[in-house]
């Protein structure tokens, strides 16, 4: 596969640099790089303002997303529904945003609480995450088919004309990734209370013992996730224009190889934002290249999680490196 | 040196129990302001709960604790205790590993935010490991994860002195030389002393007795439960502190035990194993139809031990070669030993599984003949078989991991202080079962925290710092000598 060849050279160029820790934190970029020059390769056109900005057009409400699930998995669970409270979102915002959008603030913001008190009750119960937002991604689909049974709902202008913006130079899924990005690096990587909120990831028994509120650590994250998904429905609408309750179902599963195509690990608190989105933007890419190699789309999950393995086998190497 | 009437902190009282265990009967302890005091015991003396009680990681059961001469409420917390400052370093870990050293200091200190805060933490703990550790080497914004096990206490233990708006009083060093080699061990000892001086208090304890009567004003020793002496350094001397943590009498009752008529080395030898960082080539040695005790302070490399000899069940490698089959009896139950989801005939026959298939199924009958058949030999209290396993008391889970060892193919059987948190007449029944078994030509390797134990034992190696030290046949066996190899001879000259 293209893929594959172009990952190859790029490893053993690497091998000059030595140091496998920094091997590891330039992995992701390395691999958003590869299939970039992939697609440049198989189409010159690709490589305008227009071919990325239509390219990476879906690349920002996966981002979204992806952040959401980043700081879900920072505290060591994982999160089944955040594909499902896309959807909701989605249905939120198109049926009451245009009319009452006061209201729809309030609901979102009540969707953001929950999300909290999911923590919390995750927290105190000693539940497994994996169970609870199982089910509560069968809940949030549910009302979103409630509230819209058939494709449709309006979509206000500014935010369509905010998601279509054409800024001068460079294209605007570019700017708005970096800034998630940043964002997302300083709330978690720069900021004092970041520190604690990654370190009840790697070992809460600590935390505690310091004097922190392991609860309020994971409210917090849950309530962030909430925040991030919300953004990711909104901007989601502001591209297709008519949400439904389906609209974001394979947000799950991609917001969960995202981050860990950004170098983040299922445990120990391990994870990166800036390394979040790289991931994500790539998994986008991969249909462009699909679709450049004229490919069915049909085949994009598949080459998706070939691009994942071979990103992890990569890593897996470079640890074997490290080890020795 | 006991000058120092103002006391930082008194415990009065201090009582704690774990289910039916009593780990704390009334203990009493004060450390003085500016005094080092050093807190010995064996395993399971109350050591750690009377240290977690005061860091305020547990909530006695009943008793006072005053700080600067202020009783505390019931809600008395780490958090509170931190205020006070009241520090402790315990003994496993308690830093991220994710997390830079510059990160983790900021953990423990509020008032590290805003603008800056990292450069301030890195500054702070990077001063503080200068002072303490000179010429330690760790970069401040180096992931805790890539540094070496001795560098991540040296950065746990500077944490504990550093000072932000609440000033360090009290550190409390829980076995901090474990793992420091002997340069950085003396370097923090040191640092104790000048800390000490300074009008600070430190409550320390060490296996490395020598550490404890060359730095400590003060020796408070423990043994089950309760304080037994407590007493100016000075009037201590190596003998009279091992005296002092051992008991009497059950030494009078290992006199009295009737020795055993097997000679060692009449049966062939069924174990040889070298500890993985034994230095020499010392090696323990099981005779078939032993009984080899495995004694020493807790987290020493006896489980390690245990596990290496598992895995060479059956082969003849250069450090350990073991002939035939091999059965573990785990001590940590819930995590390593029971099944949970299975019935007590299934927890019973999946060690002896391969026996118990027939034409490709598990043979019914015979899984619960074999179970049966156990229910009766160790009374196994259960009116079924088929009930799940956490149907019984954790005595009762205890005989099922016997059994399922016993009725294995394995003549050899390893076992991890199996006796943790059982009552005294279900360790009367198994000693005698073991003894039978023995007997009838099964060996055993025992690794145990209870001396007491020992006595079942045909022969003991006591094991430090993951290496045999001792090695002590029947007759020669007392408390005396156990103790005195589970601590380390002299101090760090």
């Amino acid at each position: 596969m293209t893929d594959t060849t172009l990952a190859t050279p790029a490893r053993d160029r690497m091998a000059f640099l030595g140091d496998p820790r920094l091997l590891r934190k330039a992995l992701p970029a390395v691999s958003l790089v590869a299939i970039l020059i992939a697609i440049f390769v198989l189409n010159e056109r690709a490589m305008s303002y227009r071919g990325l900005d239509l390219m990476l057009k879906y690349a920002v409400p996966i981002a979204f997303a992806t952040i959401a699930q980043m700081f879900i998995l920072t505290v060591n669970d994982l999160d089944l529904s955040i594909g499902a409270f896309v959807g909701l979102v989605a249905c939120i915002a198109g049926t009451w945003l245009v009319d009452q959008p006061v209201l729809c603030i309030l609901i979102l913001a009540g969707c953001i609480a929950s999300y909290a008190a999911i923590g919390a009750l995750i927290h105190m119960r000693r539940l497994p995450s994996i169970v609870v937002t199982l089910g509560m991604s069968f809940v949030w689909l549910g009302i979103a088919v409630i509230l819209m049974p058939t494709p449709g709902g309006m979509v206000p202008d500014w935010l369509k004309a905010l998601m279509s913006w054409k800024p001068p130079l460079v294209p605007f899924p570019i700017i708005a990734c970096l800034v998630i990005a940043l964002v997302a690096h300083v709330l978690l990587m720069e900021s004092s209370y970041g520190a604690v909120l990654r370190g009840a990831g790697g070992n809460a028994t600590a935390i505690d013992r310091a004097g922190w509120s392991l609860l309020r650590i994971r409210m917090s994250m849950y309530a962030l996730a909430g925040f991030f998904g919300v953004l990711s429905g909104l901007s989601l609408i502001g591209l297709t224009t008519s949400p439904d309750a389906h609209i974001a179902d394979r947000y799950t599963l991609l917001s969960i190889a995202g981050v860990i195509l950004g170098g983040g690990e299922f445990v120990g608190g391990r994870v990166s934002p800036i390394g979040a989105v790289i991931g994500a933007v790539t998994l986008v890419l991969t249909g462009s290249f699909l679709i450049f190699m004229r490919i069915s789309p049909d085949w994009q999950i598949g080459a998706q999680g070939a691009v994942l393995i071979v990103v992890l086998a990569l890593r897996a190497l470079i640890k074997l490196r490290e080890a020795k | 040196m006991l000058q120092a009437t103002e006391k930082i902190v008194s415990l009065s009282g201090m009582t704690k129990s774990f289910g039916a265990v009593r780990a704390l009967a009334n203990v009493d302890l004060a450390v003085g302001v500016g005094e080092c005091l050093g807190l010995v015991g064996h395993n399971g003396a109350g050591k750690s709960t009377l240290i977690n009680l005061l860091a305020g990681t547990l909530a006695p059961d009943g008793g006072e604790i005053r700080v600067s001469g202020v009783a505390q409420a019931a809600d008395y917390g780490v958090r509170r205790a931190g205020a006070l400052g009241i520090r402790c370093v315990f003994q496993e870990l308690s830093l991220c590993p994710n997390l830079s050293v510059a990160e983790n200091t900021r953990i423990y200190h509020k008032s590290l935010r805003g603008w800056g805060w990292r450069r301030n933490a890195a500054e702070l703990v990077r001063r503080k490991l200068d002072e303490v550790f000179p010429g330690h080497g760790i970069p401040p914004h180096a992931t805790v994860g890539d540094l070496l096990i001795g560098q991540r206490q040296m950065v746990e233990v500077a944490r504990a002195f550093t000072v932000t708006d609440s000033p360090t009083r009290l550190v409390i060093l829980d076995e901090p030389t474990s793992s420091l080699d002997a340069v950085a061990g003396k370097q923090l000892l040191t640092y104790v002393r000048r800390f000490v001086k300074e009008g600070g208090s430190c409550l320390l304890t060490s296996h490395l007795l020598g550490d404890i009567l060359d730095y400590c004003d003060r020796i408070v020793v423990m043994k089950d439960g309760g304080v037994v002496a407590d007493r100016s350094a000075v009037e201590f001397d190596r003998e009279s502190l091992v005296a002092a943590m051992g008991n009497v009498i059950s030494e009078a009752r290992i006199k009295a035990h009737e020795h055993v008529t097997a000679q060692r080395g009449e049966t062939p030898v069924v174990v040889r194993a070298v500890p993985k960082q034994q230095s020499d080539q010392t090696a323990l040695v099981a005779h078939k139809g032993e009984i080899i005790g495995l004694a020493g302070l807790a987290g020493h490399g006896q489980t390690r031990l245990l596990l290496q000899i598992y895995e060479a069940a059956g082969k003849t490698r250069a450090d350990t070669s073991v002939s035939g089959p091999v059965a573990l009896v785990a001590g940590d139950r819930q995590t390593d030993g029971v099944l949970h989801l299975w019935s007590i005939a299934r927890n019973i026959s999946v060690r002896s599984m391969r026996a118990l298939v027939k034409g490709g199924l598990i043979d019914r009958d015979a899984e619960s003949a074999l179970a049966k058949k156990w229910r009766e030999r160790i009374r196994i209290k259960t009116p079924d078989v088929e009930n799940n396993i956490l149907s019984l008391s954790g005595g009762n889970q205890q005989k099922v991991l016997f059994a399922r060892a016993l009725g294995s193919d394995a003549g050899i059987i390893l076992m991890d202080d199996p006796m943790r948190g059982v009552d005294v007449g279900t360790k009367l029944e198994v000693y005698e079962l073991i003894r039978a078994e023995a007997e009838a030509g099964r060996t055993f390797i025992w690794y145990t925290t209870e001396i007491e134990e020992l006595n079942n034992c045909d022969h003991v190696y006591v094991m430090r710092d993951g290496q045999i030290v001792a090695d002590v046949a029947r007759a020669d066996l007392t408390e005396e000598k156990v103790l005195q190899a589970s601590f380390r001879e002299g101090g760090r000259a």
